[in-house]
């Protein structure tokens, strides 16, 4: 009994250095900028106006936008790309296979912080600085989908080959058996892609400031940074009430899906 | 791809079937990576060689200069008093990172992996922030580590006199670790518990009755049994904390000095605040050197530490 109690101390004790800055967050976007460094855990008297003044600051809802569709379109085609790679990888046996496979994966290795500069030199030369080409492009194709390569192939080598025989028998081709017998089969370690690709794309920093140079060109982890009065001194809370924006819909997804998707991140791990 | 192979068939069927199933394979097998191959090639490879080349000249964007100096680039390297202390920087934040982290989200593991009711909740609390955007999660501390934050608003209220933790060599570099174990831990939690239920409860019966206590038990059992994550992760967060850029841009900026000038974040500032893209590559090429052999390194060692890693 007490070794209960002890342990249930333990975890709330644990926890709020990993619930108290949300809540700090959510609370603080509400506060009169004064507030901001008072002890009150709740505002002595609740505004909204903050979140008014993100949007009157910048294109904030163009911004989420932004964020939006590229994380989306960076989602869709890495696990395409990822789950071809993957699958041939891991089923398909054609010559020069093993070299190839080191080559893709030597992108493991390689901050993306390391390529950026003849990255930068080559979507300056074919005009393309200032649009959301190189945010989209490079991950799906580049270094950020290999992990997402290693994750589908270690998937369907734990495939059991009777499955595709069987398969092979009724006559699908190599094609069919790919798209009609493993992909649907492969939904838990495309799942877990999905989540690791949507959130590479949802925080990228780096990129962004190097390419893009226009308020409304901007992605949201960008733009947090951008909230400051005419002194270049930050905004708190606007700042505060922009940040809470872009994490509680996320958060609010987890909640209520996050059984499929801790079990479905473990389950990866287990076989990575 | 299916309406394709029949007509193929039928243009080659005189040619004593060129298109085997094993050639046809081939092909397929090619066409799947091709994407991956090529945008590796492309956004990989390629510049990989770009910044090598770019290492042996001198390249000053302003002032519009290109040119062969061949190794003097590296030279300028060995004597940079601020590229060793960003190294000194970069080690104690990749060892820092990887014991706290690993450390911490296996006692989370631990914690979750006793029959408890609630367990569920308390995981999900615990990975949230997981899913904070990053930028979010480091305006949010760097505002609770001002010295008149919520943290030693906290501190306070058990007497104690916090310091300014942003303004101090130590102080920022363990705030920016903490910051970045909180923010991330959640992960390496998830796939340590995963790894724990994996562990047959027979084999803790059987050391109980031969008496073995709990820490025993502990050592012997789990950690030899869960060694392959511990692998993988340790892999996963040492490569990863060489490329904590966001972090450092927002909560130090790399100060207070040089402290927490990590080589990514001296890097950038190398190539795109004084606008040394030659000096920048060779930065980037000591960044990737380190990466692959600490990589190398760990795969190496396994066959030391991990169980059946065959």
């Amino acid at each position: 009994m007490s070794r209960k109690v002890l342990l249930y101390g333990l975890l709330c004790l644990l926890c709020v250095p990993f619930v108290f800055p949300t809540w700090w967050m959510v609370t603080s976007s509400m506060k009169p900028i004064s507030e901001i460094f008072s002890e009150s855990l709740l505002p002595s008297q609740w505004t909204f106006s903050t979140y008014e003044q993100v949007f009157r600051m910048q294109p904030f809802g163009q911004q989420y936008w932004n964020s939006l569709y590229i994380a989306v379109i960076v989602t869709v085609g890495t696990m395409a790309v990822a789950a071809l790679a993957g699958y041939a990888f891991a089923r398909i046996r054609f010559p020069g296979q093993n070299v190839l496979f080191v080559v893709v994966l030597t992108g493991l290795l390689i901050p993306s912080e390391v390529t950026i500069v003849p990255l930068f030199q080559l979507f300056q030369s074919l005009g393309l600085t200032n649009t959301h080409w190189p945010l989209i492009i490079v991950p799906i194709f580049g270094a950020p989908c290999v992990l997402a390569i290693f994750i589908m192939r270690q998937f369907f080598i734990a495939l059991p080959p009777e499955l595709e025989e069987a398969a092979r028998m009724d006559g699908l081709g190599r094609a069919g058996i790919f798209y009609r017998v493993a992909l649907p089969l492969a939904r838990p370690a495309l799942g877990a892609v999905a989540i690791f690709t949507f959130l590479h794309s949802w925080n990228l920093y780096l990129e962004p400031i190097v390419y893009l140079s226009t308020p409304d060109m901007f992605t949201l982890p960008q733009a947090l940074t951008q909230f400051v009065d005419i002194y270049g001194g930050p905004m708190w809370n606007v700042q505060l009430a922009a940040a809470t924006m872009t994490a509680v819909p996320i958060l609010i997804v987890f909640v209520l899906a996050q059984r499929q998707f801790i079990e479905g991140l473990a389950h990866t791990g287990v076989k990575g | 791809m299916t309406a394709v192979v029949p007509a193929v068939r039928a243009v080659v069927r005189d040619r004593a079937a060129f298109w085997t199933y094993r050639r046809r394979d081939n092909l397929v097998g090619y066409l799947f990576v091709a994407p991956a191959l090529l945008g590796s090639l492309a956004f990989v490879l390629i510049p990989l060689g770009l910044v090598a080349w770019y290492s042996l000249n001198e390249w000053n964007v302003l002032g519009g200069t290109f040119e062969f100096i061949g190794a003097e680039n590296y030279q300028q390297l060995l004597n940079d008093e601020k590229l060793r202390s960003s190294l000194v920087a970069t080690a104690w934040f990749a060892a820092g990172l990887v014991v706290l982290n690993l450390s911490l989200a296996l006692l989370l593991a631990v914690l979750l992996n006793q029959k408890l009711r609630g367990t569920t909740l308390f995981r999900t609390l615990f990975f949230s922030p997981v899913l904070v955007s990053l930028v979010a999660w480091t305006l949010v501390w760097q505002l609770m580590l001002q010295p008149e934050g919520s943290v030693n608003g906290l501190l306070g209220f058990f007497g104690v006199d916090g310091p300014n933790w942003l303004r101090g060599d130590t102080t920022a570099m363990v705030s920016v670790i903490v910051v970045q174990v909180i923010k991330n831990v959640g992960l390496n939690m998830v796939l340590f518990l995963a790894a724990l239920q994996g562990v047959p409860a027979p084999l803790y019966e059987a050391a109980k009755i031969d008496g073995a206590g709990a820490w025993t038990r502990f050592r012997r059992i789990t950690i030899p049994l869960i060694s392959p994550t511990i692998l993988l992760t340790s892999i996963i967060t040492i490569v990863g904390s060489l490329q904590v850029f966001a972090q450092i841009a927002v909560l130090t900026q790399g100060g207070p000095g040089t402290s927490t000038t990590v080589l990514i974040y001296y890097l950038y500032q190398q190539a795109f605040q004084f606008h040394h893209f030659g000096y920048g590559a060779t930065i980037s090429v000591l960044l990737f050197v380190i990466v692959a052999a600490l990589t190398l390194l760990q795969w190496r060692m396994r066959r030391k530490w991990v169980l059946h890693e065959s």
